[in-house]
């Protein structure tokens, strides 16, 4: 028996709803608007009253006007057809909707239940099967969508019988199972699952142990993030955090994409939608469309449902995660998402943490986090969800509860600098402020003397350490002037911008230097090393300076030309012709 | 305003403030107008019957046996044509002595635009500012604040910018103007000749703070009528949005609302968001662009004004006074246009983009040299002709007084890189130098 109840307070998209039987907490209910039927979530009980949280303007809202709650929290559809789509954090397909204007009360069916799709089953009659087991597969693009037992089965259950190879529709049922008393339950190509529950079905969740390459230097060679681990970009505007970010979705080393714009502008997502169908996928040649689901509620889209988009999108990883895939989540940003719990706990009258937001806000970011991770899954197949989300800290200073909950939760931490932004020194990710747990742990530094080299990490060790010695350098150049210092110390402070041009920075525009493969990285970053070795003898600082500056330029020629290509052998030649000077 | 048949009147008041009333009503619906005392209020909370009226111009006077009238609906503006030309106040009423405007009554404040729906912005507005154009190229859709201090002079430089683009239609909002920055850009509008295609908005600062939290929905209203419906270019002027930020914390303040940081409501970054992402290119051809006024205190662009403002808008533009010159320069270094690309190279010329980042970079070379200079270092001749050339090029294209073609700009910072540097100085692509470097 589903609950009903009528309107009694208003305040914004705040609404009070006294209410007949029984509600949940994080419910669904439609309130409706004398034909408008909007959405909204339970978020407070008390007593006989609910206090709703609107997805839509409450403008011309009444007391009295009813309300129907519908008995699940809220759900999104899953099944073949998520990726390639563009959907708001609600699910809602934004491409169906009519109009030029998002209409108020105006909902969405989130998959195609028309197209038909061609699928092969994978398990057999009398199999035993799990929640999230595989009964069969369809191709979406050239991914293998898996039909699984839906997540919500509880317990064991035995096949009865797989549809048999060929074309069906996502509402056909594909499988019959049996449960442990006997009953029959009919199994089609998409299930629901409430956004904020984690999906579970699978057997552990080991620490991270591989790396996912990205093609940006500064991330892969000096910070590398965990495939299933998380990491956050925060900064200032202006610093090139959407470019960053869109890097990593084009050149991320995953096969599902879920871009969660959440809370920020129209037209970066816009970009999106015009630039990806365009761009292909540099691992597969592939359409970057194909492997791409957008979450996109922009500033400007109600607020309450900012939260939901991150929520979605972390359950759209999930489900591929289920299916052996590797998902990579970027949520853009989320300091919007804990904006908008600011908002409502101001409207609930609750008592304020730091700068207005929640208490509970650290305990929600990292619940959230913790969502990502590498599994392993009951058939012995492992599947990840990387997530990487941005901050956008007020007044660029990182000392705010967003950032520093973060920073609890994430175990990478790239930092945006204004003052590397300033110097247009992109991308402008801080080389000493930030770093990488997983460069500490044992499993990810043996993995990369197996993917990369046996002295990799402790040549980015030796990397890090020229970096910081030259920032300190240059501190006491700029005290004590060129002229204090002895010529060792300039020499020491131009091999740190040796380092920061070739390998820190990196053209996000250029279209050979954007993408930097992982055995492209090794050699550069043995090359700069190898720079850094040799011992000059200079007269002067100024002889230092432009001897650099001659083999700075050479290099990032070369970053500019075809790997091992014949112009990138000739900046080669000319580079050891300037180091045989000596 | 006239009494309705659907209006209910009710003339007892439960409770007071400074900006609310509260009243036991029936029927009131979430944001509907309501007539207190002859002046205009909203409802902005529901509890039980009890209703919460935000008064715009303030309770001052008004007794406990106030006639309330509500209205039925939420603020509207009436659309059409006649627009064209007109003065209002935050209400929609003229303020021009002319008579009421006829048309379709549209709620202001409407929904969003679906973001799948939306093009990709790609026209460029020109202006004949040269340090607008050549270096912060602004396209149609975008939205761009000028940062500034509250001496310098913004108003004037937005009015210039708006006569010289190339729009169908202007609209103005102006937030807290002072009477006679008011006046001034009635005299701008009327003597450039240009009145029918400018449609102002206006609350002044003898008018009550909270009334201006209407004008942007006014003015973004009549934008998208002709937008939307007539598939005009509009360009929207707000100015100041700092004030209007001001009214939204004095609200929430007497709305016994937490702040956030800076004295703010914890909603600011929505607030300023409804707004600012009403700019849009429509598939139509239709679009909106938004430049706004952004007034910061000492320049300071962390406060929660500007600070949530850039995570809005698309770049920003900030203003300076040039000391070596004694013009006021468009600050080539901290202003931004995020959608310059999108024009750049593609509407102009080819060499646009080489073009403006090498003279860009001699100019911060000649800061260097500048700073040189100060701390009594010796300069080299690089030096000298830096400081040279960023006299010339401070006057002759980043000063706000420039009025020429993008050609002309192109032309122009050849001439000076030839005057003042070699080729290699320049940095600029070879095959660039080879056709565009001035022959003699």
């Amino acid at each position: 028996m589903k609950a009903t109840g009528i309107v009694t307070g208003i305040i914004s998209n705040l609404v009070t709803v006294h209410f007949e039987g029984d509600v949940a907490q994080n419910e669904i209910c439609y309130i409706d608007l004398r034909g408008t039927k909007l959405m909204a979530e339970v978020i407070k009980v008390s007593g006989k009253n609910a206090f709703v949280q609107v997805y839509e303007s409450t403008r011309d809202l009444r007391q009295g006007d009813k309300v129907e709650f519908e008995g699940h929290m809220l759900e999104v559809q899953l099944g073949p057809g998520l990726l390639s789509s563009s959907y708001d954090g609600l699910q809602n397909n934004l491409a169906t909707m009519e109009g030029v204007f998002l209409k108020r009360g105006e909902y969405t069916e989130p998959l195609d239940h028309d197209k038909v799709w061609h699928f092969t089953p994978i398990a057999h009659p009398g199999d035993t099967v799990y929640a999230a087991d595989w009964l069969g597969e369809v191709k979406e693009g050239w991914l293998p969508h898996k039909i699984m037992v839906p997540f919500s089965f509880k317990d064991k259950y035995t096949v009865k019988s797989v549809a048999p190879e060929g074309d069906y529709r996502i509402d056909d049922t594909m499988a019959v199972l049996t449960d442990t008393q006997g009953d029959e339950h009919k199994v089609t190509m998409v299930q629901r699952w409430p956004v904020k529950v984690a999906v579970g079905g699978y057997v552990e969740k080991p620490r991270p142990y591989r790396i996912m390459e990205t093609g940006v230097r500064c991330m892969d060679t000096l910070n590398p993030i965990a495939e299933g681990g998380t990491g956050f970009i925060p900064g200032p505007f202006g610093c090139g955090k959407t470019v960053l970010q869109h890097a990593i979705a084009k050149q991320g080393d995953a096969e599902v994409i879920v871009m969660a714009a959440c809370g920020e502008r129209a037209n970066e997502v816009v970009e999106i939608f015009a630039e990806f169908p365009e761009l292909i996928d540099p691992h597969t040649g592939r359409h970057l469309m194909e492997r791409t689901t957008i979450i996109c509620n922009t500033s400007n889209m109600p607020v309450a449902a900012r939260e939901a988009s991150v929520y979605t999108a972390m359950t759209i990883c999930e489900y591929y995660r289920a299916m052996g895939m590797k998902a990579l989540l970027l949520a853009d940003s989320t300091s919007r998402w804990a904006q908008a719990l600011r908002e409502m706990s101001n409207r609930m009258e609750e008592l304020p943490g730091q700068d207005a937001f929640p208490v509970d806000l650290s305990s929600i970011i990292s619940n959230f986090y913790a969502r990502a991770g590498i599994v392993k899954l009951r058939n012995g197949q492992t599947g990840a969800v990387t997530v990487i989300g941005t901050v956008s800290p007020a007044g660029g200073n990182l000392k705010e509860p967003v950032t520093e909950s973060t920073k609890k939760a994430a175990r990478c931490f790239y930092s945006l600098a204004q003052n590397r932004a300033d110097k247009k020194r992109y991308p402008a990710v801080d080389p000493i402020d930030s770093y990488s747990k997983y460069l500490e742990y044992p499993e990810v530094i043996e993995y990369l003397k197996e993917r990369v080299g046996k002295d990799w990490v402790d040549k980015v060790q030796r990397t890090k350490n020229l970096i910081r010695r030259g920032k300190e350098i240059s501190e006491q150049i700029n005290i004590l002037g060129d002229d204090g210092v002895p010529i060792s110390y300039h020499e020491q402070f131009w091999k740190s911008e040796l380092i920061d041009f070739v390998i820190l920075q990196q053209d996000a525009f250029d279209p050979i230097d954007s993408l930097c493969p992982m055995d492209r990285q090794e050699y550069m970053l043995s090359l700069v090393l190898k720079v850094c070795d040799i011992e000059f003898k200079f007269d002067n600082y100024e002889q230092c300076s432009a001897k650099y500056k001659e083999i700075i330029n050479v290099l990032r020629q070369m970053n500019y030309s075809e790997f091992k290509s014949e112009q990138f052998n000739k900046y080669l030649e000319q580079l050891n012709t300037l180091l045989s000077h000596e | 305003m006239s009494n309705k048949a659907f209006q209910r009147t009710y003339t007892r008041l439960e409770a007071i403030t400074k900006a609310t009333v509260t009243l036991r009503a029936q029927g009131v619906s979430n944001d509907e107008l309501a007539t207190v005392e002859g002046r205009l209020a909203q409802v902005v909370k529901i509890k039980g019957d009890l209703i919460t009226l935000q008064v715009f111009s303030g309770t001052e006077g008004i007794p406990t046996n106030a006639e309330v009238l509500f209205h039925g609906e939420p603020p509207t503006l009436e659309v059409s044509e006649e627009l064209s030309g007109r003065f209002f106040n935050a209400y929609g009423d003229p303020i021009d002595g002319g008579p009421r405007v006829e048309g379709e009554r549209r709620q202001i404040g409407g929904p969003s635009v679906n973001p799948f729906k939306r093009k990709q912005p790609s026209q460029l507005i020109p202006t004949g500012i040269a340090g607008i154009d050549l270096n912060n190229t602004l396209v149609s859709g975008q939205k761009i604040p000028f940062f500034a201090d509250p001496d310098q002079p913004y108003n004037a430089v937005m009015a210039m910018v708006a006569l010289r683009a190339d729009v169908d239609k202007i609209i103005l909002g102006g937030m807290g103007l002072s009477n006679d920055d008011y006046l001034f850009f009635r005299h701008e509008f009327e003597s450039a000749g240009a009145l029918n295609k400018i449609i102002s908005f206006v609350n002044t600062t003898d008018q009550p703070p909270v009334e201006r939290l209407l004008i942007p929905d006014m003015a973004l209203t009549a934008a998208e009528y002709f937008a939307v419906d007539k598939n005009e270019k509009v360009l929207v002027l707000l100015t100041d949005m700092t004030l209007y930020a001001d009214a939204l914390s004095i609200v929430s303040n007497r709305m016994d609302q937490i702040p956030s940081k800076d004295s703010m409501p914890g909603s600011l970054y929505s607030d300023l968001a409804k707004i600012y992402e009403k700019a849009v290119q429509l598939p139509s051809g239709g679009s909106i662009t938004i430049i706004a006024v952004t007034t910061l205190n000492d320049g300071d662009i962390t406060h929660a004004i500007p600070d949530n403002t850039g995570y809005i808008t698309e770049g920003q533009l900030y203003l300076r006074a040039d000391t070596d010159t004694g013009k006021v320069i468009i600050d080539p270094f901290r202003s931004l246009s995020r959608l310059k690309q999108l024009v750049q190279g593609k509407q102009t010329r080819e060499d646009h983009s080489q073009v403006m980042n090498a003279s860009v970079r001699l100019y911060s070379d000649a800061q260097n040299a500048k700073t040189k200079l100060e701390n009594g270092f010796d300069l080299s001749d690089y030096d000298g002709r830096c400081l040279e050339y960023a006299k010339a090029y401070a006057t002759e294209i980043l000063s706000i007084d420039v009025n020429i073609g993008l050609t002309e700009m192109l032309d122009t910072c050849w001439r000076l890189f030839a005057k003042y540097f070699s080729k290699a100085e320049t940095g600029i692509k070879q095959a660039m130098i080879d056709k565009y470097w001035p022959a003699d």
